[in-house]
């Protein structure tokens, strides 16, 4: 029973490669019943984002599997092999289960700690649970892999810090106003960056909006969208003391504001706190600004750099994720390997029993005359002989725990010994055995 | 009984500075969390070590430096405790639980003996007029801390290199509402203390005003915090300026408490 990931991501494809191999989440049943149906492949999932494309499955035979899901990928999409295969990669064992928990935990993401990554995994999840193409295995993996997501979410601070700059002026914001429900935003230049950092901050809890755009029509448009009102760019001096936070990315080619205006405002303020915040390149707030007390202006650059050490902390903070993840994997895959030991150890007893009671079966039809007394005790031997025989494998069996030995172990029984074992389904039906006669 | 409920209480008050200086720099929610435990039960140790020695003695127990530094410890603890609910900012405790614990260390460095009371204190006033001259100079001393978090907070924004304490320091409006909020409730209490020491004053020496140096520093101590809460109502001294006038004040509060009683003589030099 191994657990394989096959697929793409950002590391190691293109765009425009990953574009192409992506599946819709709304047509996702059709591949996930696809994939369940390629020879031995008892149970899948398939996780489809715009950064990645990977496919979860449990099989019995490793390079087989990946091999067939590689193709599947290819031929699904009707691309051909040799176009995408570069691309792709695929683990197994200890690689495979920390990689799903790497991912979970957002330490496989473009930005390391994004949080979205974890609810398009269980989104992911959650149809091939709704499908029936995830199983004992997998449901407990990817559980596992959410559980692991969320300790890493908790005990580590990867999480803590905006690394967009958008959110990052979201954040000082509350470290200046700390309760922003009652400030009121000015947009200055109704562009698709201002609008887009206004939106965070409505997410911050903004109330009020302000729009000013040289035409006006425009600024109307952008304030109706955003709730807002708008006002004639003429009149802007006129406004900025109601706006506690001012957000300018006007296409102006020189300073639109400059201490002088900003000290008269603030003093009209009486001195409550303004936060410029020009993503304008050339620039739109003259530099001179940020010394004036109570005033705090940071540009597109400094922005950067609040980003850049809030990048720095996460990777710090991803160091302690892994060994989070590092134990987690382990601890599973000794469970995973439990899950083929007690199978294989039931068919190599019913394996011995079956040639035992052959051979007695045979011996008391030749030999008459046995009391009933001897033969319970022939059979007794028998079975003690069983025991003892079985006892030391049996025992390293369940006491080598995880990693390639194991398996090792596991294999050579199974051919030494011609053992059939079924352990993948559904929780009790683990432990039955079929028999190859 | 006393006297070991002072060392529990300047014990918890040196785990608490640990903790809460571990917090600060470090993080760790259930460092902090353990700090507001050890600094709560130092001064429960603390307020029953002075209502003890209020028993023990029969007078209230702040007549010389060793029992007016342990009350003006156990004030800020005090006041700080029940700020810091209010605002969510328990990383304040990381300034002004040092600053209890100095306090502390200060009274222990004085004769700890309880004597016969000065007669001229015997009144009804001493409890009065101390209690809350104290409770003023605690509400100034947690509004100190709170300005130099501040600046060090408007530092961090103005400069744009944002460290380990940006992180853990709350918000400038934050560190602001409790400067403001502290101003307000410490000068009346400085003022009604004023008052109410004049008049004690007129009773015990005959002379409701006698410009003793104790007398002159306090005026000084109340024109500064007079002109802070002026220029707050009135032109907006906020934020940075507040920040600077609350610990300006403090130093002088300081002075006028210990450097006055040690160094100035006069009526009011208690040792």
């Amino acid at each position: 029973m191994n657990i394989i990931v096959v697929g793409l991501s950002h590391h190691t494809a293109p765009i425009e490669t990953r574009e192409r191999l992506a599946f819709e989440s709304n047509s996702i049943e059709k591949p996930l019943r696809g994939l369940v149906t390629l020879p031995d492949i008892s149970e899948g999932v398939i996780v489809s984002t715009c950064n990645r494309v990977e496919v979860y499955a449990v099989t019995r035979d490793i390079a087989g599997g990946i091999a067939r899901i590689k193709r599947f990928l290819a031929d699904w999409h009707n691309l051909p092999f040799d176009e995408v295969s570069p691309y792709l990669y695929g683990h197994h064992g200890d690689n495979a289960i920390r990689h799903v928990f790497r991912v979970a935990a957002s330490l496989d993401s473009l930005v390391i700690g994004e949080p979205q990554i974890l609810g398009q995994v269980k989104a992911a999840y959650g149809y091939a649970a709704e499908y029936g193409t995830s199983g004992l295995v997998l449901n407990r993996f990817l559980h596992k892999a959410f559980s692991v997501a969320k300790r890493v979410r908790t005990e580590t601070f990867i999480a803590s810090s905006a690394v967009s700059i958008a959110f990052a002026a979201v954040e000082l914001a509350k470290k200046i106003f700390n309760d922003l429900s009652d400030k009121t935003v000015l947009l200055i230049g109704a562009g698709e960056m201002g609008e887009l950092a206004a939106k965070h901050f409505f997410a911050g809890g903004v109330s009020g909006v302000l729009v000013a755009n040289r035409t006006f029509e425009r600024g109307e448009r952008l304030a109706e969208e955003l709730g807002g009102r708008a006002i004639r760019f003429d009149d802007l001096y006129d406004h900025l003391h109601k706006a506690d936070i001012i957000l300018s990315s006007t296409g102006s080619p020189h300073f639109i504001i400059g201490p002088k205006e900003v000290a008269e405002v603030i003093r009209r303020r009486k001195q409550r706190p303004m936060f410029f915040i020009d993503i304008a390149v050339p620039r739109d707030i003259a530099p001179e600004v940020n010394d004036l007390e109570n005033v705090y202006l940071y540009n597109t650059d400094d922005l950067q750099g609040v980003v850049e050490s809030n990048r720095e902390q996460r990777l710090k903070e991803a160091a302690k994720a892994e060994e989070i993840v590092t134990v987690e994997a382990e601890r599973f895959l000794s469970w995973l390997s439990s899950l083929e030991v007690v199978p294989t150890i039931v068919a190599l007893r019913s394996r011995f029993d079956e040639i035992v009671r052959a051979e007695v079966e045979r011996t008391l039809a030749a030999w008459k005359g046995m009391s009933p007394e001897h033969e319970k005790r022939l059979e007794a031997m028998t079975s003690a002989m069983i025991s003892k025989l079985l006892h030391t494998p049996i025992s390293v069996l369940k006491h080598t725990g995880q990693g390639n030995r194991i398996d090792l172990y596991l294999d050579a029984l199974r051919s030494l010994f011609d053992l059939q074992t079924e352990p993948a389904g559904k929780g009790e039906e683990m432990l039955e055995i079929e028999q190859d006669e | 009984m006393s006297e070991s409920l002072y060392l529990a209480a300047l014990a918890l008050y040196s785990a608490a500075t640990v903790l809460y200086l571990v917090f600060l720099l470090r993080s760790g929610a259930l460092v902090g969390k353990a700090a507001g435990w050890a600094l709560t039960a130092g001064f429960a140790a603390h307020f029953l070590f002075t209502v003890s020695r209020y028993l023990e003695a029969g007078y209230t127990p702040i007549t010389n430096m060793h029992e007016s530094l342990s009350f003006f410890s156990l004030a800020t603890v005090g006041a700080f405790l029940a700020l810091a609910r209010k605002y969510r900012a328990a990383v304040l405790g990381s300034f002004v639980t040092p600053l209890a614990l100095a306090l502390m260390l200060a009274s222990a460095s004085f004769p700890s003996g309880i004597v016969p009371l000065n007669p001229a204190l015997k009144s009804a006033w001493l409890g009065i007029h101390t209690i809350i001259a104290f409770g003023g100079y605690a509400a100034f001393a947690v509004a100190c801390c709170a300005g130099i978090m501040y600046l060090l907070q408007d530092r961090y924004l103005k400069k744009k290199k944002l460290g380990v304490l940006y992180r853990r320091l709350p918000s400038l409006d934050t560190l602001d509402e409790i400067n403001y909020r502290c101003l307000s409730l410490g000068f009346p209490m400085l003022t009604i203390a004023i008052i109410s020491g004049a008049i004690w004053a007129e009773s015990a020496w005959g002379a409701y005003w006698s410009w003793d140096p104790k007398e002159t520093w306090s005026l000084i101590t109340w024109f500064i915090y007079a002109a802070l809460l002026h220029g707050r109502l009135t032109t907006g001294w906020r934020g940075r300026k507040a920040a600077i006038l609350a610990i300006a004040g403090f130093v002088v509060l300081l002075f006028t408490f210990i450097g006055v009683n040690l160094w100035l003589p006069g009526l009011h030099s208690y040792r």
